[in-house]
């Protein structure tokens, strides 16, 4: 009863909060003023001086992208850095060695584009410099990022007949001043008040009640875990992540997180409405988001508590499936945010996934191999989405026979070829990969479950990083070098095809004359496209993955009823 | 070109603001505000920092309350799960050993239902918590053990129960490492 009110609260409280924080960010990127503008104009305009960046300058979509890969670089480059340069760097109180090559390599694709895959353990790897200076600065920018190359995306449709999206620079420090900096700031004194460590001292080395040696990790974990769920991020400060007490010590921060992953992704197709000037649009794409959303949610949940017959055949109560769940979050907090956390493509977790139901597996992995769309990570998720409509529209036009458009403007080839292009690379990236490390021992050697299981743990291996998402059936080793190296390839491949092809296809609408309306024009803010877009995303996903999904989580679940294990 | 030095520009200034400035910001006025929590919760007892409230403990002797199964024995020094899957039979042989030894330490028939998260390992190898049931489980050891009355110890557990925020937030747990405490005080 009390459970599904809390479904019931938390749905309305980023439902509200959606609806005002995606008018805010309208403010905010159309240069309005904003409660934040007097404390913060001042700060934006010492950034743009001091960079000799000119606020009304525009760029077309390729300066545009060269402005993404500039910064990109320069993260790259000094994130990797700090992990190899860590032992002779301050602010390293455990005297943690430099990170191995192809692990330091690993992160360094991850947070910077935005994945925050943990090949790594947290609080045996990385120095607390490491943590401030590079992964919390990546999950600032990263991101930024995001946002930034969304608001260009939305422009191509705003625009007409001009070759320029926009400013980058002004697009990505508004995110970080206006939108990403202060809530984190909220967040983070929240969180220290509830429990989340946030120091410089070194670990502490204790003997128990009974005598035993323990080790308690500290840091300054505050402070990334709020940025770590705002920007969706989610890299955890420590190896179990939001599992571990220091990063989410109470349901309270339980709520909070999971209520920090969803807040940007989910006012951001209100603010799209808004700068299209089309509230309804914003609206329909919202719905379409939050059908997939709980339908998910509600197969998963019913999977939980339908537990493991095979618990309940030793005796275990109700057979209800605890295994890799915290007590104080309970069964269905943990569900909800495993089920956000792959549909916003965050990637922290509360609960092992590896440890799920079957059921509840499939769901979290078919939130990542239809693209990361339903919500999605801050801006690319409602990129994916509207790529998706594009794909959408484009069969509307072969339907009713007419050359198709979408926000009155016109879909040609160009523009398609960069829908497929960034719609097909997840499939590609996800089954390729997925094939090589079946038929390869190095790809078999990391498993931890055999049988369907195991299938499942390598298609999540690749659906994660491909998605930029980061959470893990964290039982196969990701640590080996073939892991290694081939998720940093599938997270490159995720986060480019999402942003060039994205840019590109802004750039080519803007060029565009606006269409107008005519009495034969398929309207896209009805529940008739509500339905289209929805059906779209199932297909694309369904029809590409159906056959892996039977073979892993399917055959996994009716394994499990006749109780068969391996 | 200008795009490049402006990337560089840009980066150095997002990293001083949000990767120095930032969390040194935020850790100043935690240290100040609330030092104990931004500390990690500590419990001090003798002088001796003898663990902290929010990380669980392994107990293994019977007159105090047993923690959940913990993939990396409540080491702490990395924190982890079993990561087995619900078809594995090593979750299954894992769960059996577990369900022997709770019903023999506590001396419960073979056909009673044991809680699930008395038997089944956490999330992070680290929950400081035990249901409510499991907790009651094990009062009447206990109890016997120190040679106080079950009712007695009931009452112990109920004083020390969590109960979820507004009803909804969160589940009915008992905190394993204060409880023991307390039973010490006894």
């Amino acid at each position: 009863m009390f459970d599904i009110l809390f479904i019931v609260l938390f749905v309305l409280a980023i439902l509200i909060s959606g609806v005002f924080f995606g008018e805010y960010m309208a403010k905010v990127f159309r240069g309005d003023k904003t409660f934040l503008s007097p404390l913060l104009r001042p700060l934006e305009k010492f950034i743009y001086k001091v960079s000799g960046i000119n606020e009304d300058s525009e760029m077309d979509w390729k300066i545009y992208t060269l402005s993404f890969l500039s910064i990109t670089i320069f993260s790259f480059i000094s994130l990797f850095l700090l992990q190899e340069i860590q032992h002779f760097l301050p602010l390293n109180p455990e005297r943690l060695g430099p990170v191995r090559w192809d692990i330091a390599l690993n992160t360094t694709v991850s947070f910077v584009t935005n994945t925050n895959w943990q090949a790594y353990g947290g609080e045996n790897t990385m120095s607390y410099l490491t943590q401030m200076l590079g992964l919390c600065v990546q999950n600032f920018i990263s991101a930024g990022v995001g946002i930034a190359v969304l608001i260009a995306f939305i422009r191509g449709f705003t625009r007409n007949e001009t070759h320029t999206i926009g400013n980058f620079w002004v697009d990505l420090t508004r995110s970080i001043l206006y939108i990403l900096l202060p809530f984190s700031i909220i967040l983070a004194f929240i969180f220290i008040s509830e429990g989340i460590v946030q120091t410089f001292k070194g670990y502490e080395v204790i003997k128990t009640l009974e005598g035993l040696t323990q080790t308690i990790p500290l840091g300054p974990t505050a402070s990334q875990i709020a940025i770590k769920f705002l920007g969706t991020n989610g890299g955890g400060f420590f190896n179990a992540n939001s599992a571990h007490p220091f990063e989410n010590p109470t349901p309270f921060t339980n709520f909070l997180e999971n209520y920090a992953m969803l807040l940007i992704p989910v006012a951001l197709p209100f603010t799209f409405g808004i700068l299209l000037n089309k509230r309804r649009q914003g609206y329909a794409i919202f719905c379409v988001m939050m059908i997939l959303f709980l339908g998910g949610l509600a197969l998963a949940i019913y999977s939980e508590f339908q537990g493991n017959p095979m618990l309940s055949k030793l005796g275990i109560h109700s057979g209800l499936n605890m295994e890799g769940k915290e007590v104080r979050f309970g069964i269905i907090p943990s569900i909800l945010f495993a089920v956000t956390t792959t549909c916003t493509s965050c990637g922290g977790v509360n609960s092992m996934h590896d440890s799920l139901t079957p059921l509840s597996g499939l769901i979290l992995l078919f939130n990542m191999c239809v693209g990361e769309v339903i919500f999605g990570g801050v801006g690319v998720g409602l990129i994916g989405l509207l790529v998706n409509a594009v794909l959408a529209m484009f069969i509307v036009g072969l339907m009713i026979g007419r050359s198709p458009e979408f926000l009155a403007k016109k879909l040609e080839p160009f523009e398609m070829l960069m829908a497929v292009i960034s719609i097909l690379s997840t499939p590609m990236s996800v089954l390729v990969f997925s094939c090589i490390a079946i038929m390869t021992s190095a790809g078999l050697a990391s498993l931890n479950n055999l049988g369907p299981h195991g299938l499942s743990e390598i298609l999540y291996a690749f659906a994660s990083p491909t998605g930029n998402n980061g959470s893990a059936f964290g039982g196969l080793n990701a640590s080996t070098l073939f892991y290694t190296l081939t998720t940093s390839l599938a997270m490159l491949i995720g986060r480019f095809t999402t942003i060039i092809p994205a840019l590109a296809i802004a750039g080519a609408l803007a060029k565009k004359k606006f269409v107008p309306p005519s009495s034969a024009t398929f309207t896209t803010d009805v529940p008739l496209f509500v339905w289209l877009l929805v059906a779209v995303v199932i297909l694309v996903g369904g029809l590409t993955y159906f056959p892996v999904l039977t073979l892993g989580p399917i055959l996994e679940h009716l394994f499990m009823k006749m109780g068969m294990s391996f | 070109m200008g795009e490049i030095k402006r990337g560089f520009i840009i980066f150095i200034l997002f990293s001083v603001l949000t990767g120095l400035m930032y969390p040194v910001i935020i850790t100043g006025l935690a240290q100040v505000f609330w030092k104990d929590k931004a500390n990690g919760s500590l419990i001090v007892s003798n002088k001796k920092v003898i663990g902290s409230k929010l990380i669980g403990q392994k107990f293994t002797s019977p007159q105090y309350f047993h923690a959940r199964p913990s993939a990396i024995d409540y080491k702490g020094n990395i924190s982890g799960a079993s990561n087995l899957g619900p078809t594995s039979s090593k979750l299954i042989e894992n769960a059996q050993k577990e369900i022997n030894s709770v019903r023999s330490e506590n001396a419960l028939g073979k056909d009673s239902k044991i809680p699930a998260d008395l038997v089944l390992s956490s999330a992070s190898g680290l929950d400081p918590h035990i249901s409510l049931d499991s907790a009651l489980l094990q009062a009447p050891r206990i109890a016997k053990i120190r040679g106080i009355t079950l009712d007695k110890m009931n009452k112990l557990i109920y004083k020390n129960l969590e109960e979820p925020l507004f009803k909804f937030l969160g589940q009915k747990r008992v905190n394993v490492l204060t409880l023991n405490l307390e039973l010490e005080k006894e």
